[in-house]
């Protein structure tokens, strides 16, 4: 219990420090919001008029505790750019409501596809004796991790994209006009988001299950006469699996805050692209809001795979 | 000529292809220092988009710039840019970590907060910033990507000073009365390398990524320099009339960043077997 | 109407509109190849490149926002390809003696998207919010000079000014919206225009149907227009590689050389002005000497060769060549190609002896300034000019470069509309837009005389005069007009330039 309550305060701390940083940096770089709506048509008394309308004139600490308060009290604000209605302009929660369904898809379905593969290749690596393989499959995963996303995402389209023609990049249909043409167009963006990972988790995987066959308890299960097999399956992999479920976790955490090149890449309106274009637009609240929520996705998934361990391995909170 | 062969034969395979393949990168880069086969900046109308042939080994881009030297010079920055990167993050990491792993209370607390809070930050605001601050180009990313990767040596820094400082060698030498700054650097320090190594390996393909992405998006290394992630950008529009422009950066990073991992996979394995052998 | 004999004389003055335009209805479709026979219906996905910053047609300050009203919204009077007034929501209009009044007629019959009549108080109402006589701020800065609207009769309006201006009139293309609609316009858009508003998505795009009751007979062809947002040219390039739009302009050269054999490529001038823009208040080019000494130096043909494929009009000051009666030709004070010699003689002359150095900003975000940026840093070297390169963020251009003037030289481009004091009004001393912090009395004096004067002649006298001031004290180094290059579906037909940033849908068809 202590532990918990520890933890959300560093919770809660972190993302207040994160929130600081975000609003001094957009404090500090040059441009703001009023600029980037007026650009060059700008008079220096529109500008003024539009800083007054936005609140931009009051001090940065007054603003600072106005925009803190009203996100404790549960109201995130409003875009500066973005209206949803001339009367109104787009709630930032609403915003990323609308754009969060993309990037959540995009990190379901390359999560899918990094269980289905790199479980198997994990353990079939394990368990192979063959060493030419096993260069084979360590090379292959080196290599396949030190491809950059978005040099992975350029390869991705112009192989499957332009020379297959499998599918036609930017065709990005919206979920809630075509779910299933959606899913379609975001298996390849999935793909090259699952690509190093599987890498990762395979290797990882491997690695896991090699710690675990050298543990007494498998030497006790050969020495009941169990098979190579059983063993494997029935005591290795579950227990090497303990691992390999956080590490996974880590990387949902590491997808979605990761989206942002992918997204960039493949033209996804998620919360990726929403956080680049916010940003060379200075739209602060929504800016503001999308990296407190990255930050908490980050910070929740590694507390879960924190107590997630604890809960397999007493041995560590004793420690 | 066989003396040399059983020595091969020995060495750990990974680390000898990863010294190859870094060291050839590494050598063309520090090569496009003094020579290059075509000036990278000169610009031909006449030889816009040539396809890789014996005379350019890699193609022309869209100025009808040889891709090879580009190439060349992109590797001399990402390299420079990258160890650049690491000397100021594992050294911040060091000094931090050492510090905070050692006397921890308060001060432990509030660094380990702060790392969390810039661990969690996007890197490309965080640059953006920075970048605003300075003004681009090559020190500034420099700066921005040393600060967003210290906080990952600063925790593996002050983990292994954790389970250092209650060693019985560390208590022995403090109850003879080292003075502090001596044990932190000069008993516990060296005593850390082996994992630190491995940090500084990973470390490296981190900055690379990172240095060839913040290119990519634009907020990178300036043109006329060179960049590979700069390059990758400008080539994309090209990509079904001349791929192979986007392919040469693209591929050379790959080979980069590989080359690295294999020799921190070589390291690691070294160190295993080198311990195996002392048991 | 007794002055009606004069208005005809001072329009033809005005080189714009012959009042004959506003007789007939019809547009002039141009079939360009035969057997391009148009069908009606159909849609079509227009990729565009900036989100839209306001629907309503007042406060839209974005030009990549106004190119997509213009199929929802018409003035009194509206563009035509030409660049000519044209009567729109009005069927005439004259313009008294003295500059003061102006009356307009309306058409009859013309409708709202929302199916009511246009009425003269409709009129009354857009042009009062727009000028500010309705709540003290003038959403259209240009009308500000508006004293009065009055209705005369339902299908008559007199609109009287408070000072003479031949330019005025283009302000009349302000969208005539439906009385009292005001802050609603902003959510659901009503307009008279041959499109209407169907929704709206923030970084997604816009949709637009057909308005059936459009007063221009037989437009629109196609039942619904898809404008979507693509903010990337990389994207973009990829979509229509998808073939997932339909319709693109503002390709650089090597993409539409990919395109060519998928696509039909169309070009035109653009309304861009593009230079190397210099700080006139730093150093080093607070020197004229250093500023002629680049402007010679500086390879304009090379710069076209390799950004635009050869395509861009090569220019020295700040007019574009399509508005042909004040455009005057300046292109032998400093020449097109690179003049080596000249450029060290005036850089010696001026102590840069040993070479000169300096950085060029560029918005990371425009790829054809920042390549023609890359061409003219390189091309300069040859006349000892090391000019370093720095890319920044558009936002950060636009509050360094542009607000703060904080810089040595940039390169990027400014946009015209159809009046030729709009490009030369911000080199004004005083000006807000002058960014360059050009300073010339002579300028000053010369433009001032220009835009008060009420002859015509006159008028583009000293207009061409102030081009050449700009020339001979080097403000900057203009080099191009680059070209509009569009890629459109092979099946479609119609597709219409115009000579301001604009994308008129109406008259584009799916061919049978």
């Amino acid at each position: 219990m202590k532990y918990l309550v520890k933890k959300l305060a560093t919770l809660i701390l972190t993302l207040f420090l994160v929130s600081v940083l975000a609003f001094l940096a957009f404090q500090i770089i040059p441009g703001d919001v009023v600029t980037s709506i007026l650009g060059t048509e700008a008079t220096p008394e529109q500008a003024q008029q539009l800083r007054e309308e936005l609140g931009l004139n009051k001090p940065p600490l007054v603003r600072y505790i106005s925009w803190a308060g009203n996100v404790l009290k549960g109201n995130f604000g409003n875009s500066y750019r973005y209206s949803k209605n001339m009367n109104q302009m787009m709630p930032v929660s609403e915003l990323i409501g609308d754009k969060l369904p993309v990037t959540l898809s995009l990190a379901f379905l390359s999560m899918i596809f990094i269980a289905v593969i790199a479980i198997p290749l994990g353990v079939f690596w394990a368990r192979s004796k063959n060493r030419v393989l096993d260069v084979i499959l360590n090379v292959g995963t080196q290599t396949a991790m030190a491809v950059p996303s978005f040099f992975l995402g350029v390869l991705v389209t112009y192989f499957f994209g332009i020379l297959l023609r499998w599918f036609s990049p930017g065709r990005y249909v919206s979920y809630e006009k075509d779910f299933w043409g959606f899913v379609g167009y975001l298996i390849f963006p999935a793909i090259s988001v699952a690509i190093p990972k599987i890498a990762m988790t395979a290797r990882f995987l491997r690695n896991s299950m090699l710690t675990e066959m050298h543990a007494d308890y498998v030497r006790t299960a050969y020495s009941k006469g169990a098979t190579e097999r059983q063993v494997a399956y029935g005591h290795v992999l579950r227990n090497a699996m303990m691992p390999v479920v956080t590490f996974l976790g880590m990387i949902i955490a590491e997808i979605v805050a990761g989206s942002i090149v992918v997204e960039q890449v493949f033209g996804l309106p998620g919360i990726g692209k929403l956080l680049i274009s916010s940003i060379s637009t200075r739209d602060f609240p929504v800016v503001e809001i999308l990296i407190l929520y990255i930050t908490f996705v980050v910070i929740v998934v590694y507390f879960l795979v924190d107590v997630l361990y604890r809960v397999i391995d007493p041995r560590i909170s004793t420690k | 000529m066989k003396r040399i062969a059983a020595w091969l034969k020995k060495q750990n395979k990974y680390l000898l292809v990863g010294l190859i393949m870094t060291g050839l990168a590494v050598a063309l880069g520090l090569l496009s220092l003094v020579w290059t086969p075509y000036s990278p900046t000169a610009m031909s109308s006449a030889e816009r988009f040539h396809a890789p042939s014996f005379r350019h080994l890699f193609g022309t881009d869209n100025f009808g710039r040889d891709i090879f030297s580009r190439v060349m010079q992109g590797i001399g920055t990402t390299v420079t840019v990258s160890t650049a990167i690491v000397i100021i993050s594992a050294g911040a990491g060091i000094l931090v970590g050492a510090v905070t792993g050692y006397f921890g209370g308060i001060l432990d607390e509030a660094i380990m907060r702060i790392t969390d809070a810039v661990n969690s930050f996007p890197s490309i605001l965080l640059a953006l910033v920075v970048i605003s601050i300075m003004g681009s180009g090559k020190q500034n990313v420099i700066l921005s990507l040393g600060i967003v990767f210290a906080p990952s040596y600063v925790r593996i820094v002050r983990s292994e000073f954790i389970r250092l400082r209650d060693a019985d060698y560390i208590m022995r030498a403090r109850l003879m009365g080292v003075s502090k700054w001596r044990i932190l650097f000069v008993h516990i320090l060296p005593n850390i390398f082996s994992v630190f190594w491995v940090s500084v390996t990973i470390g490296f393909n981190n900055a690379i990524l990172a240095e060839s992405g913040m290119s990519y998006l634009g907020v990178g290394v300036q043109p006329p320099d060179a960049s590979l992630g700069k390059m990758l950008s400008d080539a994309q529009g090209y990509l079904g009339r001349a791929p192979w422009y986007a392919l040469a950066p693209g591929l050379t990073i790959v080979w980069i960043v590989l080359g690295f991992s294999l020799l921190s996979e070589g390291i690691r394995r070294g160190a295993i077997s080198g311990k195996r052998e002392v048991e | 109407m007794k002055k009606r004999n004069f208005v005809v004389s001072l329009m033809a003055l005005l080189l714009i509109a012959a009042l004959g335009a506003c007789a007939g209805g019809k547009s002039s479709e141009d079939k360009s190849s035969a057997g391009d026979q148009p069908t009606y219906g159909g849609s079509v996905v227009v990729g565009v490149q900036q989100d839209i910053d306001s629907l309503d047609p007042h406060k839209a300050k974005a030009a990549g926002t106004k190119e997509i009203l213009f199929n929802i919204f018409e003035g009194l009077l509206k563009t035509d390809v030409n660049g000519k007034l044209t009567c729109a929501v009005a069927k005439d209009y004259s313009v008294s003696e003295d500059g003061l009044t102006y009356t307009f007629t309306l058409r009859d019959g013309v409708k709202f998207h929302n199916g009511n009549l246009v009425t003269a108080e409709d009129v009354k109402y857009s042009l009062e919010r727009a000028s500010g006589l309705l709540d003290g701020t003038a959403l259209v800065s240009s009308l500000a000079t508006l004293e009065s609207v009055t209705v005369i009769d339902e299908h008559t309006v007199q609109v009287k000014t408070g000072s003479a201006n031949l330019e005025l009139i283009y302000s009349f293309t302000t969208a005539i919206i439906p009385k009292g609609s005001g802050e609603a316009e902003g959510s659901d858009p009503i307009g008279t225009g041959p499109f209407s508003y169907v929704s709206y998505k923030p970084q997604e795009g816009l949709v637009l149907k057909k308005n059936a009751d459009y007063w221009q007979e037989g437009l629109p062809y196609l039942d619904e227009v898809k404008f979507k947002i693509i903010n990337s040219a990389d994207t973009a390039l990829m979509e229509l590689k998808g073939h997932s739009i339909d319709l693109y302009s503002y390709l650089t050269d090597s993409q539409a050389e990919e395109l060519k054999n998928d696509y039909q490529i169309l070009a035109a001038p653009s309304d861009v002005v593009q230079a190397l823009f210099f700080n006139n208040a730093a150093a080093p080019f607070d020197n004229i000497l250093v500023r002629q000494a680049v402007c010679y130096a500086l390879d304009k043909d090379r710069a076209n060769d390799f950004v635009t494929g050869g395509n861009s009009r090569i220019i020295s000051s700040a007019m574009l060549p399509t508005l042909k009666d004040y455009y005057v030709d300046l292109n032998d004070t400093y020449g097109t190609g690179a003049n080596i010699e000249k450029a060290k003689e005036l850089l010696t002359q001026a102590g840069y002896a040993d070479g000169l150095e300096f950085t060029i900003d560029v918005p990371s975000n425009y790829e054809a300034h920042v390549q023609t940026a890359e061409v003219v840093a390189e091309q300069l070297k040859d006349a000892g000019i090391n000019a370093k390169i720095n890319l920044i963020e558009w936002n950060s251009w636009l509050s360094d470069v542009y607000a703060d003037r904080k810089y040595q030289a940039t390169v990027c481009g400014i946009t015209s509309d159809m009046t030729p004091s709009y490009l030369l009004v911000r080199f004004q001393t005083d000006s807000s837009k002058n960014f360059i912090n050009f300073a010339s009395k002579e300028y000053d004096e010369t433009y001032q005389k220009a835009s008060a004067s009420l002859k015509m002649d006159e008028k583009t006298e000293l207009y061409k005069q102030a081009q050449k001031i700009l020339v001979d004290d080097a403000a900057s180094a203009f080099i191009q007009v680059p070209p509009i290059t569009i890629a459109m579906n092979k099946d479609l037909g119609g597709y219409q330039f115009y000579p301001i940033y604009v994308q008129d849908m109406s008259t584009v068809y799916f061919k049978k």
